[in-house]
């Protein structure tokens, strides 16, 4: 057992947790934000993408104990009041179906439009496809998931 | 995932006494290789030293030359403007290792230690005749790589810095893994001062490799043109589901092909 | 009508999913939760000698180790197939034994002996490691071929020879004749690959038993509750249907695979009686590999002759279907009356013959994945198709025009009438929008950078909604597949839509509103869609066969007919006039042609108040239908796919991939189009990345996602969609259904394409770089002798 702390959120949260806890069992079983999912045992779904100090990061394959001290963001601290243009474009775009894998497709979509601006770099749907290797999708073909992306691009 | 204990070393002295205490220690660097196999309970060690805070992490430039920290993650090397400006070739092979989330995490010091047979770094190292620096000595590529999943590294010892000088040209061309994305065929050509050098990562049965015939045909003219009439073998080539011995030897000669291109 | 049936509405259900509040089954935990982990067979086959739990049992917040004989014991039934099969000479089908734990035998790597229930998930994985199981191996087959070899391992006592049935369909003897008398025979032989529907979210379970009203709770994963607690009580007597709710939440995507009634769930509500304590399971991805039904896995020879002018003179065709180790629930059905009824395509054919033998394998029980027997026949008649136009050196399209079914309704030889079409329309639309006049310019201008750029068609045909219910009963169907809804008018006028149809990402709760919407001129926010609990809705056959379109919307219809005549009998006593002069309208009710009105929420207040309604007319304003179809539903359309192979690696881009399909009336087009997109995704991942592979004994070599190959956004481009829809008759809206036609139409318009671009036709799939490359690398000494 190990204290943990973090900033989930904007909260504050300590916890004393055992060491082989990862990231996403403390997100889900300890602090029971369960939008973060878990569709994968290889860490190549993305399903449980969060931002660990404003990087996009696969909370699966990080443990709690790791990332104590850290400033942690889960797809429910995304939306600020309003949702956030990213969920916006979710919606607008119709780039989510059955919903499981899209708190991840949104936390990376996040992720790769702010540190494309970041760079100065032009997110061209070739790079979306790219960006989006660590992310599976099975229903949607990822037609409007690019769409929604390339849409909340133009919004953040 | 296997109970374990975790601690977090200070400096690298401290992680060094870590894991000599521990009764079957592993160190901790992204996890992202890691942490997959305890979660598929593949490994139980008793403690994990994790060096996040050991202060490995960091690129310095001197005269052509980087120190690349052990704990500098593969978003870090992409990114980096010193690594972009030495050594393009490996700013462009990082920013293709896994996803941008893998890559936000894993780091380069972790890759070699693992030397996973369909790695990019290995072949990058191998290639610019890197060295390998660690707490108790310097190891050239040459003699670091020993086969697939093995190193030169002792017991206890830890990475703490690559260093890596700037080729003439050198670029890398990778043929991923429909599948895992990892390479099936990955090649560095090099253009250095001392001769041509070019690894193979991804094919060989036993890990990262020179290619001598590939490396004979550059030196003698080096444009991907030089590779065209070349007869690379299936001899050692690995073959599995996703392709045979044969598939992956065309693989090895069109990668080299593109990397020499993009050199 | 601004969200009324055709509007591109933005679905209602986003919100909760992109904020995180989507409640999933993994979602749910109970106050006393415990957890349970499988301890599961290492060999493809063996008998199991003993099981040995005293170590597990004494192992930290361990509550109980069960295992198969207790399961039995305790009266727990085995797991059927809910479709009954004659074979060609009147027998029945050879249906083995599938408990839900092994008992004597294991038949497949994975196959569950034991289950620990723990105080955690890590304990209860930890327990179930040391449950000490000795087995006796035994020689294992995993390839349908094989399992048929005299000689080769029996899997169930009562399948001699791993066969399940041997059936057909057709006249044998005129489709002979037709062959015989072809100017011109095609002959092909093809693999099906076997595929793993993945699903994103795994597998769940938690079950709740209630000692003190000895009732049961399941939360599952499943497309359709009702269906799970027929079976679980009917069959599997774990209890009654009055003392076991079956709650499928939010359901992470379905394509078949969550269907069935698997051992977990039973095992689950089973111990949690045992153990009196709420119990859970989830899936980890590396157990949906090796626990998860699989789909299609046939091995085919199939021929196909023409006369002078290209007309198909008869159709013969040869399948092999693996079953895996046990019959799952549809399984039987899936290579018979979803399979070979679709053979006749959108072709006149006069002479179809099919015969297929359903075998057991050491392998994971296959059934229904998204497309179900369909993408299979769609696969054998397209790569007829296309292979003889090239070998008799017509147009494809041409060829396949000249034998288009051109008139409706149509009788095949297969039992399907189809009832509505437009198959040159489909055609022309597909051309048009994928430009083939400019291919042979885009094809050169890709050789001069050294590509190989190949076009390739299907035309594929499906039967959606499968019904009507007499008739699925007579061919074998252990249930009826009709629907039913309640529509609800509560007092203020706002609606709630009971429905049995289950919705895991098809935006039932968007399209379903629309089509009430629209009826009643309400808007859409006034509509709420409550599906997926079986102590809410009244009953219900799911989601799966594109049937909640076709069947579930046209329930909701009747009902709302009924609702209709009931409203307008309230109307015409409130207001003095004659029913037949009330019209409803944008959310009010009228004397037509007069200012004399009442709101929808005025007629929902009259009839609860009950205080001047008709005479003998009961208050209230709730009803119910069950729709019954009258016939299949058939989508259909054109694909046209254009690839770029790399011939240096075999790597294969889909640069434009465009559909034209024939849905019917579309009910929201944005919905559909994402239908369209995912079907043609997992299309394109059976055509170029996704096969499982077994080993030669029974070992899984694709068990994650390291080895089985999902499509990702960069295999995939942007999709062209066309409509062309004509109405079906036989439904009130003219529904056809949208949701399999993707991954029906995609995998053989891809394989064209690529067949196409290298000049060879003997190219399984998954078209992988290795593969394409060794095809031309086998094809190069040919075209250069050419």
């Amino acid at each position: 057992m190990t204290e943990v702390s973090m900033t989930v959120n904007g909260k504050s949260i300590a916890r004393d947790v055992p060491d082989n806890t990862l990231l996403v069992e403390f997100l889900r079983e300890h602090l029971r934000l369960t939008g973060t999912h878990v569709g994968c045992d290889t860490s190549q779904c993305g399903a449980c993408v969060v931002h660990i100090d404003g990087k996009a990061v696969k909370s699966c394959t990080a443990l709690a104990v790791q990332v104590s001290g850290s400033d942690v963001t889960t797809i429910e601290g995304v939306a600020n009041g309003a949702l956030h243009p990213m969920q916006k474009a979710f919606n607008d775009n119709h780039g989510l179906q059955c919903g499981f894998c899209t708190p991840g497709m949104i936390m990376s979509g996040i992720d790769m439009v702010s540190r494309f601006k970041a760079e100065g770099r032009d997110l061209t749907e070739q790079a979306i496809r790219h960006e989006l290797e660590g992310n599976i999708c099975r229903c949607t073909g990822y037609h409007n998931i690019v769409k929604s992306i390339q849409d909340a691009a133009t919004k953040m | 995932m296997y109970e374990t204990n975790y601690h977090k070393a200070k400096s690298l002295q401290d992680a060094a006494a870590l894991l000599s205490q521990a009764d079957d220690g592993a160190v901790l660097a992204g996890g992202q290789t890691l942490i997959p196999t305890l979660k598929q309970r593949l490994a139980a060690p008793s403690d994990l030293v994790d060096l996040a805070d050991a202060g490995l992490a960091g690129i310095e430039e001197a005269s052509g030359t980087l120190e690349i920290g052990a704990m500098t993650t593969h978003a870090e090397v992409a990114a980096s403007e010193k690594v972009q400006k030495v050594i393009p070739g490996l700013a462009c092979l990082a920013a293709g290792i896994g996803d941008p989330a893998v890559r936000h995490r894993g780091t380069i010091g972790g890759s070699l230690a693992n030397n996973d047979p369909a790695a990019d770094y290995p072949a990058a190292m191998l290639a610019l005749a890197a060295t390998i620096v660690t707490d108790q000595r310097e190891i050239a590529a040459e003699d670091f790589f020993t086969g697939m999943f093995s190193t030169d590294l002792e017991e206890g010892e830890i990475i703490k810095s690559i260093r890596v000088s700037a080729p003439e040209r050198g670029a890398y061309a990778k043929f991923p893994n429909p599948a895992s994305r990892y390479a099936m065929a990955g090649v560095f050509v090099a253009k250095t001062a001392s001769g041509v050098r070019v690894a193979v990562t991804g094919a060989g049965e036993d890990g990262v490799y020179r290619d001598a015939g590939i490396e004979a045909a550059l030196t003698a003219d080096f444009a991907p043109s030089a590779i065209d009439g070349l007869d690379v073998a299936a001899d050692g080539m690995m073959s599995d589901i996703h392709g045979s011995a044969v598939y992956r030897a065309q693989l090895v000669k069109v990668m080299a092909k593109r990397a020499t291109e993009a050199a | 009508m601004s969200d009324g049936i055709g509007a591109r509405t933005k679905r209602k259900e986003d919100k909760r999913f992109t904020t995180g509040r989507g409640k999933y089954t993994d979602d749910v935990r109970m106050e006393n939760q415990a957890y349970a982990a499988f301890v599961r067979s290492p060999h493809a086959h063996a008998e199991v000698a003993g099981i040995d739990a005293a170590k597990a049992e004494a192992m930290p917040g361990v509550i109980a180790v069960l295992n198969g004989a207790e399961l039995t014991g305790d009266g727990i039934g085995n797991i059927i197939c809910g479709w009954a099969i004659t074979s060609k000479d009147g027998s029945p089908m050879n249906m083995g034994a599938w408990s839900a734990l092994a008992t004597q035998k294991v038949r497949y790597v994975g196959d569950a002996v034991a289950v620990v229930v723990a105080e955690s998930v890590a304990e209860a994985q930890a327990a179930a490691e040391a449950v000490e199981v000795s087995y006796k191996e035994l020689a294992a087959v995993t390839m349908s071929d094989a399992a048929l070899e005299t000689g080769a391992p029996e899997i169930h006592d009562n399948a001699p020879g791993n066969l399940i049935y041997d059936w057909e369909i057709g006249d044998v003897a005129a489709t002979d004749a037709g062959l015989a008398s072809a100017s011109h025979v095609c002959e092909i032989d093809l693999t099906n690959n076997r595929l793993s529907p993945n699903p994103m979210e795994p597998r769940s379970a938690v079950a709740i038993f209630d000692e003190a009203e000895d009732h049961y709770t399941l939360y599952t994963t499943s497309q359709n509750p009702h269906v799970a607690r027929l079976v679980l009580s009917a069959f599997y007597q774990v209890a009654p249907e009055h003392k076991l709710r079956v709650i499928a939440p939010d359901v992470g995507g379905g394509f078949g695979s969550k269907i069935y009634i698997y051992p977990e769930e039973i095992v689950c509500l089973w111990a949690s009686m045992k153990t009196n304590r709420s119990v859970k399971w989830t899936s980890s991805r590396s157990e949906a590999f090796m626990t998860d039904a699989h789909g299609r896995d046939h091995v085919t020879t199939a021929k196909m002759g023409f006369d002078a002018e290209g007309k198909i003179t008869g159709f013969k065709v040869d399948t092999i279907a693996n079953f895996g180790a046990y019959m799952s629930l549809f399984s039987s059905a899936v290579p018979t009356y979803l399979y070979a009824t679709l053979l006749s395509g959108q072709y006149d054919i006069s002479n179809i013959h099919c015969n297929v033998r359903a075998v057991y394998t050491n392998t994971v029980p296959v059934d229904a994945y998204r497309g179900a027997g369909r993408p299979e026949a769609s696969f054998v008649i397209e790569r007829m198709l296309e292979v003889a136009a090239r070998e008799m050196g017509m147009d494809p399209a041409e060829l396949r025009r000249r034998n288009f079914v051109q008139s409706f309704p149509h009788q095949t030889p297969v039992i399907m009438a189809y009832d509505a079409g437009d198959f040159d329309g489909n055609m022309d639309k597909a051309q048009a929008a994928a430009d083939v006049r400019g291919f042979a310019a885009r094809k050169a201008e890709a050789a001069s950078r050294g590509k190989l750029r190949g076009l390739g068609y299907a035309c594929y045909i499906e039967a959606c909604g499968i019904a009507p219910s007499a008739a699925v009963g007579s061919l074998g169907a252990g249930v009826g597949l009709w629907e039913s809804a309640e529509v609800r008018v509560n007092p203020v006028g706002t609606i709630e839509i009971l429905t049995g149809s289950h919705s895991h990402g098809q935006g039932h709760e968007t399209t379903f509103a629309q089509v009430v919407a629209d009826r009643f001129g309400l808007p859409v926010e006034n509509i709420q869609i409550v599906h997926g609990d079986t102590d809410k809705v009244q009953f219900g056959m799911g989601t799966y066969g594109s049937r909640s379109g076709a069947v579930g919307i046209s329930a909701i219809v009747k009902a709302m007919d009924k609702v209709e005549a009931k409203v307008k009998k309230i109307a015409a006593h409130q207001l003095e006039a004659s029913e037949d002069d009330i019209v409803i309208e944008g959310g009010e009710v009228k004397i037509a042609g007069t200012d004399k009105k009442m709101g929808w929420h005025e007629i929902g207040l009259a009839a609860y108040t009950g205080h001047n309604l008709p005479d003998g007319m009961e208050p209230g304003l709730k009803e119910g239908a069950f729709y019954d179809p009258v016939n299949f539903t058939f989508p259909a359309g054109t694909y046209i796919a254009e690839v770029e192979v790399d011939p240096e690696t075999g790597t294969v881009e889909i640069c434009q991939f465009t559909a034209a399909d024939d849905f019917g009336t579309l009910i929201n087009p944005m919905i559909v189009e994402g239908q369209v997109h995912g079907g043609v995704a997992q299309g394109i991942g059976q055509a170029l990345l996704e096969q499982v592979v077994y080993d030669d004994e029974g070992q899984l070599l694709t068990g994650s996602y390291m080895d089985y190959c999902m499509p990702r956004a960069d295999d995939v481009p942007f999709y062209t969609i066309e409509h062309n829809s004509t109405v079906c008759p036989n439904n009130p809206l003219g529904i056809k259904g949208c949701g399999e036609a993707g991954a029906i139409g995609s995998p053989p318009a891809i394989i064209n394409a690529i067949t196409d671009a290298i000049g060879a036709e003997d190219l399984a799939m998954p078209a992988t770089p290795q593969r394409v490359w060794a095809a031309l690398q086998a094809a190069a000494p040919r075209m250069a002798a050419e």
